[in-house]
């Protein structure tokens, strides 16, 4: 490997040698190679709870459901309890035929055995499952300065980004590793220099952009690196509130799956932003404008992997990453408004609302709503889209998204807000709303 | 005629092989999502995105690559990679390795003992230098020969 010139203290280096047993040393040469990679000076105690990516009992992970038995057998937990994201299927929201649900049966035959060792090592609570952990009914939020070893690249996005927290993009399983020492290497987002911004974006559309396509847009060109982002502050204000927080959460997602952006500034609205301005960039930042054109530019770039290109959806996935409660109830109100539009009760193909179990308990516990949301063909689930496309057969399904993330790693086809609507009452979209790049007012 | 280049070894070794260039990004859950999902030993790229990968075998071949992204599950993807034999032999960095990418073959060298040789900081030259299908060699100090 490299030459070290991580420092590690006294206890640090006893518990590398053996001194908590053979597991915690292991554990611990994990994280110090891994630091020694990028440069890290020593290691730094995490502040707050964990979030962790991976909640799914896929059979396939067999290698880190070892890893993880290991840390149980060895009598180990989380310094702090933890969330992760959320469980891959819920039946009660996403209903399935026999076949489709024995092939999810095959795909996350684990889960039950996963979610045991989850308790064991700390998870936080039977509704700790949901990559938008930072939400306050989910209760798992850090604060400015925080030092954390994230995993769920759109959680660590929206802790470093809107919350000020410092986490790197870190992987399953070194994330675990972190949490039971209860230290992170210190590089990268970390440090004050990590979170410098080599590229200026310029934003300069005629109106308020979708939040998923200017987020794949930024992910696609700056890849790993952290941008600075002007002109966006017309749009969004300076004050924080659901709307503004729910826009940042779903840019953040793309900027962090279609690229691997793990930190983004914002003028005049995110914290280090407001603090610093333009002194977050390097002196030698490159700039990407983006403009209508580039987006569309964009937007058509996409590939659709459905089989017939002019099928009408079999499902339509909204909340990836889950929907806040402002998103919630104006997905609600918004479906509920284009229905009536066209005379209609119910939307042509059944619709998932995806939130954490926090909120959809909310809505779910309310008969009233729950009518109302069932006679509009409408679910409040808890699923992960993303896991419920790990299944090969419903991925060959035609399923609709405005997701960017959900696009970039299934079959499932992206559309805009405005467009999703118009699939859900008439179960097409007119060539023409394509051009249409703006957020739905 | 023969080009070398010389990096950082990460997780030393030696190899020889066949190249496989992603001028893009290599989302590593996105590539191996399909195969992993199925099982399948003999991996094909899964990832619509990837021009240049995309349905192309990567197990067995040298990886050539700027950075990982995507998802913070790469790691474990590698991991599992690495724990059904269908990994790369090699990955070989242009840029400085990213942290997924780091943390998924660090876990497999230290919890199942199994290595991918990783070489990064190869410069954007090598990108530019190497095409996919020819022989790479690898050597211990991280020095890469274009055959």
């Amino acid at each position: 490997m490299t030459g070290t010139k991580l420092k590690l203290t006294s206890e640090e280096q006893a518990i590398l040698n053996g001194k908590g047993g053979e597991v915690l040393a292991k554990a611990m040469r994990s994280i110090v190679v891994y630091g020694e990679v990028f440069d890290a000076d020593c290691l730094v105690d995490i502040v707050g709870d964990q979030h962790f990516v991976t909640s799914f009992g896929a059979n396939t992970i067999k290698p880190y459901f070892a890893m993880m038995q290991e840390l149980i057998d060895a009598g180990l937990k989380t310094k702090n309890p933890f969330t992760v994201d959320p469980r891959p299927i819920e039946y009660e929201s996403v209903g399935v035929n026999p076949i489709v649900k024995m092939v999810f049966s095959l795909v996350f035959g684990k889960q039950a055995d996963y979610e045991v060792q989850l308790k064991a090592l700390g998870l936080k609570n039977d509704n700790a499952f949901t990559c938008t952990c930072y939400f306050p009914e989910v209760g798992n939020t850090p604060g400015r300065g925080d030092i954390l070893a994230w995993s769920e690249s759109s959680a660590v996005v929206y802790a470093n980004s809107v919350l000020g927290a410092r986490t790197n993009r870190n992987s399953a399983g070194i994330d675990v590793l972190c949490a039971i020492l209860g230290k992170a290497p210190r590089f990268g987002f970390l440090t004050d220099s990590g979170r410098q911004a080599t590229w200026k974006i310029e934003v300069k559309t005629s109106q308020k952009p979708s939040a998923q396509l200017l987020g794949s847009a930024i992910g696609l060109k700056v890849m790993e690196a952290v941008p600075y982002i002007t002109g966006l502050d017309k749009f969004l204000g300076k004050e924080m509130n659901p709307e503004v927080e729910a826009f940042l959460k779903d840019m953040g997602a793309a900027t962090a799956s279609n690229g691997a952006v793990g930190l983004y500034h914002v003028e005049n609205v995110t914290p280090e932003a407001r603090d610093l301005g333009q002194k977050l960039l390097v002196p030698a930042y490159k700039t990407y404008v983006i403009d209508d054109a580039e987006l569309k530019r964009v937007y058509t770039s996409y590939p659709i992997l459905w089989k017939n290109l002019d099928a009408t959806p079999k499902r339509i996935f909204i909340g990836c990453p889950h929907l806040n409660r402002s998103q919630l109830d104006g997905w609600i109100e918004n479906i509920s408004a284009a229905l009536k539009a066209q005379g209609l009760t119910r939307t042509k193909m059944p619709v998932a609302l995806s939130t954490p179990p926090d909120i959809a308990d909310i809505y779910r516990k309310d008969p009233a709503v729950k009518a109302r949301l069932d006679a509009m063909n409408v679910s409040i689930s808890t699923i992960c889209p993303l896991m419920y496309m790990n299944n090969p057969l419903a991925a060959t399904d035609p399923i609709a998204t405005n997701s960017n993330k959900l696009r970039t790693y299934s079959t499932a086809r992206f559309y805009l807000d405005e467009e999703i609507l118009e699939l859900m009452v008439t179960g097409t979209v007119k060539a023409a709303a394509s051009v249409k790049i703006g957020e739905k007012a | 005629m023969r080009k070398t280049f010389k990096g950082r070894p990460i997780l030393s070794g030696v190899c020889q092989g066949e190249a496989l260039v992603s001028h893009g990004g290599f989302n590593t859950l996105a590539s191996y999502q399909t195969a992993l999902v199925l099982r399948t030993k003999k991996a094909s790229c899964s990832d619509q995105n990837n021009v240049d990968l995309y349905k192309k075998v990567m197990t067995g071949k040298i990886l050539c690559l700027p950075q990982t992204i995507g998802s913070t599950t790469g790691g474990l993807v590698l991991m599992t990679a690495c724990s059904l034999g269908s990994q790369p032999t090699a990955m070989l960095f242009s840029n400085p390795i990213d942290s997924l990418a780091a943390a998924g073959v660090i876990l497999a060298d230290i919890w199942l003992e199994k290595r991918i040789i990783v070489v990064d900081e190869l410069g954007p030259d090598f990108l530019k230098a190497v095409q996919t299908g020819e022989t790479i060699s690898v050597a211990e100090d991280g020095t890469v020969t274009i055959e």
